[in-house]
């Protein structure tokens, strides 16, 4: 007779509190790449255009922002006092795509359980593999749409008459992606987690990303916040960092270390709390989905 | 020594009754409400009975057995009685309640074909991403690609988007990855109940060999006893979430068939409710009893003797009994009858008949036994009747349909004689 722990895999009733099945995850890196790929390759077949979609949503809307926030609101595009010279145009895009990503991680995430419960309902496969997936394709279209940022941006580099400069700022745009992504994505896996449940919740995701746009400095710059409440609205993890992804690509914009690691303290809190809901859900979410 | 594949060891399964799930925020919250006011649940549908509050109800209850390598395990039950939970718990799809499961290998869990097919996809791309679902790795899949295509019969159509694929063909190549799959371990949900007799019957034979070959464990759920017969070695069979059979193919299969109600090989008749066009019965249809089967269980060209005892009010002069015979799914088969009339005295009286099954198909069937007697007009007059009283069931035998399932559904419920034919040599233009 064998002992039970002679087994290569193991099934029973009790869980540990963080059971993230990492290497298992990682064993499955062929399926995220695929999941990456579907999610691109499908939601651009039978469109003419093709990819080319991933780059007008953002330009449109950066063209209606920069009509109505800039020239008819005229809402102030300063983040900070000083004498810059900014084109409202790059102020907006750099929003948008930031926003973008997040928003549309965050949405995509929150969905994971219920979306893919007729896959997940028929074969295992490690279950952080979809929303990992996910915040990675989300990833590949915030490249390209970068990828035309930097185009703008280096067009007004070289036209000059702007304050554009390059500082070593221009270093942290890398982290502020790593941070959006882990942000999002901790976020939607605690939603997806709690709409096995209670679907409230999915209808609350479209609502809330809207309220918690106009609470970020993406329509407007950080000067329009009165400074009594600074404090407070500093407090939305993504506002700092937005505006230090501005920063970074200006080479001027507002920089405040405390709110920058509270809002980093935030993002791998949120991401944690997300990952242990998630394992504790994602043994049995098929009996209450 | 085999070494042991998959060990599950009292493994327990509880549900919930009553609703549970698809809830909201705002029902949890009048509820709670509601139970500090002592008042009755606001969410709760009118009339409904709270009697599933809080009851639970176990799909597995302590289940245990082991599979060694090589085996090919049927898992028989009939509906309810827990094989598709316990396919979920070894394929993780679900958590148990209470147990272990071991095993000892890379699981491949086929409980639908496709699962992961995106209609936007074309074949070739879907063959990845249905394996990388199945858990193989792009190296692997690119190894077996060819195989795969020729396997699936759609070579023609392998980079055309599924969505434009006939259910076939998107059977056809969904079926043919899991076919593929490296795995030690493979469970199967009557996934082989789709696709045409040709394809189901190349799936089999696939099946057998890759176990037989490479020693990979198989198990598998249907309905279908003879797919059971031609596949495994093995049988489980489950009833209300616990193991009550395990061991040989044929015993199981016997068991299986004894759990249902109406395969009984002796059935009380007399109290039995009669249809209106039965009642009155001036014959009361005592009993009936199968004398020659074994659990209900009869080879192919066999002919099963019943014995049929009846009460009778009066002399009967001329009473003729008629066996109506229907298939499992309840469509007529055929009817058998008595040429001449029997004399049924008042009081008891015992017939044994005997009737020619001997060309029915392997499948299940029931018995409606009547006794009626033709009067001074010629005209049929019903003594007493009864529907679907006694089942059985005609196995299959070595060489029968040259070893191929018969597909009642097609070909009917009789077989005739073989095709007599002569050979010749034939040449030139017509």
């Amino acid at each position: 007779m064998e002992e039970n722990s002679t087994f290569k895999t193991v099934i029973t009733s009790d869980h540990k509190l963080l059971d993230l099945h990492l290497r298992e995850t990682f064993q499955y890196r062929d399926l995220i790449f695929l999941f990456v790929k579907r999610d691109f390759t499908a939601s651009y077949k039978q469109t003419i255009l093709g990819p080319a979609w991933a780059i007008i949503q953002p330009l449109l809307t950066t063209v209606v922002f920069t009509i109505i926030f800039g020239n008819l609101a005229r809402l102030t595009t300063a983040d900070v006092d000083g004498d810059f010279v900014l084109p409202g145009f790059l102020f907006y895009m750099t929003g948008n795509i930031c926003w973008a990503y997040f928003s549309g991680t965050l949405g995509a995430t929150s969905n994971t359980f219920i979306a893919n419960r007729g896959t997940m309902g028929k074969v295992y496969y490690p279950r952080l593999v979809s929303p990992i997936s996910t915040a990675l394709s989300r990833l590949v279209s915030f490249g390209i749409q970068f990828t035309m940022l930097l185009c703008f941006w280096l067009f007004y580099v070289i036209r000059g008459g702007t304050s554009i400069h390059i500082t070593p700022m221009l270093l942290m745009i890398p982290l502020c992606v790593l941070q959006m992504m882990i942000l999002s994505t901790g976020c939607g896996i605690i939603i997806s987690s709690v709409t096995t449940k209670y679907r409230d919740l999915a209808m609350l995701v479209g609502f809330g990303l809207q309220l918690w746009h106009y609470g970020t400095p993406i329509a407007y710059g950080l000067q329009l916040i009165p400074e009594k409440w600074m404090g407070l609205y500093m407090l939305n993890p993504v506002t700092p960092i937005i505006t230090t992804f501005r920063f970074g690509m200006f080479g001027f914009g507002y920089f405040d270390l405390t709110y920058y690691l509270i809002s980093w303290a935030v993002s791998i809190a949120v991401f944690f709390i997300g990952l242990i809901l998630f394992s504790r859900i994602e043994r049995t979410f098929m009996d209450t989905i | 020594m085999d070494e042991i594949m998959l060990k599950i060891d009292n493994v327990s399964k509880q549900y919930k009754l009553g609703q549970i799930g698809g809830t909201t925020l705002r029902d949890e919250l009048q509820r709670l409400r509601a139970k500090r006011r002592g008042e009755e649940d606001p969410t709760k549908r009118i009339g409904a009975k709270d009697y599933n509050k809080g009851e639970t109800f176990m799909a597995l209850n302590g289940v245990s057995f082991e599979v060694k390598k090589g085996e090919r395990v049927g898992i028989i039950g009939h509906n309810g009685a827990g094989k598709s939970t316990l396919l979920k718990l070894i394929s993780r799809v679900t958590a148990p309640t209470s147990g272990f499961i071991g095993m000892n290998g890379r699981v491949a869990s086929m409980l639908e074909v496709g699962t992961g097919f995106h209609g936007e996809l074309t074949g070739r791309e879907n063959i990845y991403m249905n394996g990388a679902i199945l858990g193989m790795t792009k190296k692997e899949i690119d190894s077996k690609m060819e195989d795969i295509i020729d396997f699936s019969e759609v070579r023609q159509f392998i980079d055309t988007p599924v969505k434009r694929y006939s259910s076939g063909m998107y059977v056809k190549l969904a079926f043919s990855v899991a076919a593929h799959l490296d795995s030690e371990i493979m469970i199967m949900d009557e996934v082989l109940a789709v696709g045409d007799m040709a394809f189901q019957k190349k799936c089999l034979d696939k099946m057998s060999d890759v176990s037989k070959s490479e020693g990979r464990t198989i198990l598998y759920v249907s309905h279908n006893m003879n797919t059971i017969r031609q596949l495994c070695d093995r049988v489980v069979v489950l009833d209300h979430g616990k193991v009550v059979f395990d061991g040989d193919v044929e015993e199981g299969i016997g068991v299986y068939m004894g759990i249902h109600d109406n395969m009984k090989e002796y059935v009380e008749l007399r109290c039995l409710p009669r249809d209106p066009e039965f009642s009155p019965h001036p014959v009361t249809m005592t009993s009936l009893e199968m004398l020659n089967t074994h659990n209900s269980l009869c080879n192919v060209g066999d002919k099963i003797t019943v014995r049929l005892l009846c009460d009778s009010e009066r002399n009967i002069e001329q009473a003729f009994i008629r066996m109506i015979v229907k298939s499992g799914e309840g469509t007529p088969v055929t009817m058998m009858t008595t040429e001449e009339g029997i004399h049924l005295k008042a009081g008891g009286n015992s017939i044994e008949c005997t009737l020619d099954t001997s060309r029915l198909v392997p499948g299940r069937y029931s018995l409606s036994p009547v006794v009626y007697e033709v009067n001074n007009l010629g005209v049929n007059v019903n003594l007493d009747g009864l529907k679907e009283v006694m089942g059985f069931e005609v196995a299959v035998t070595q060489g029968f349909n040259n070893n191929m399932p018969w597909m009642p559904r097609y070909w009917g419920y009789f077989y005739n004689k073989p095709i007599a034919f002569k050979w010749r040599e034939h040449r030139g233009q017509s």
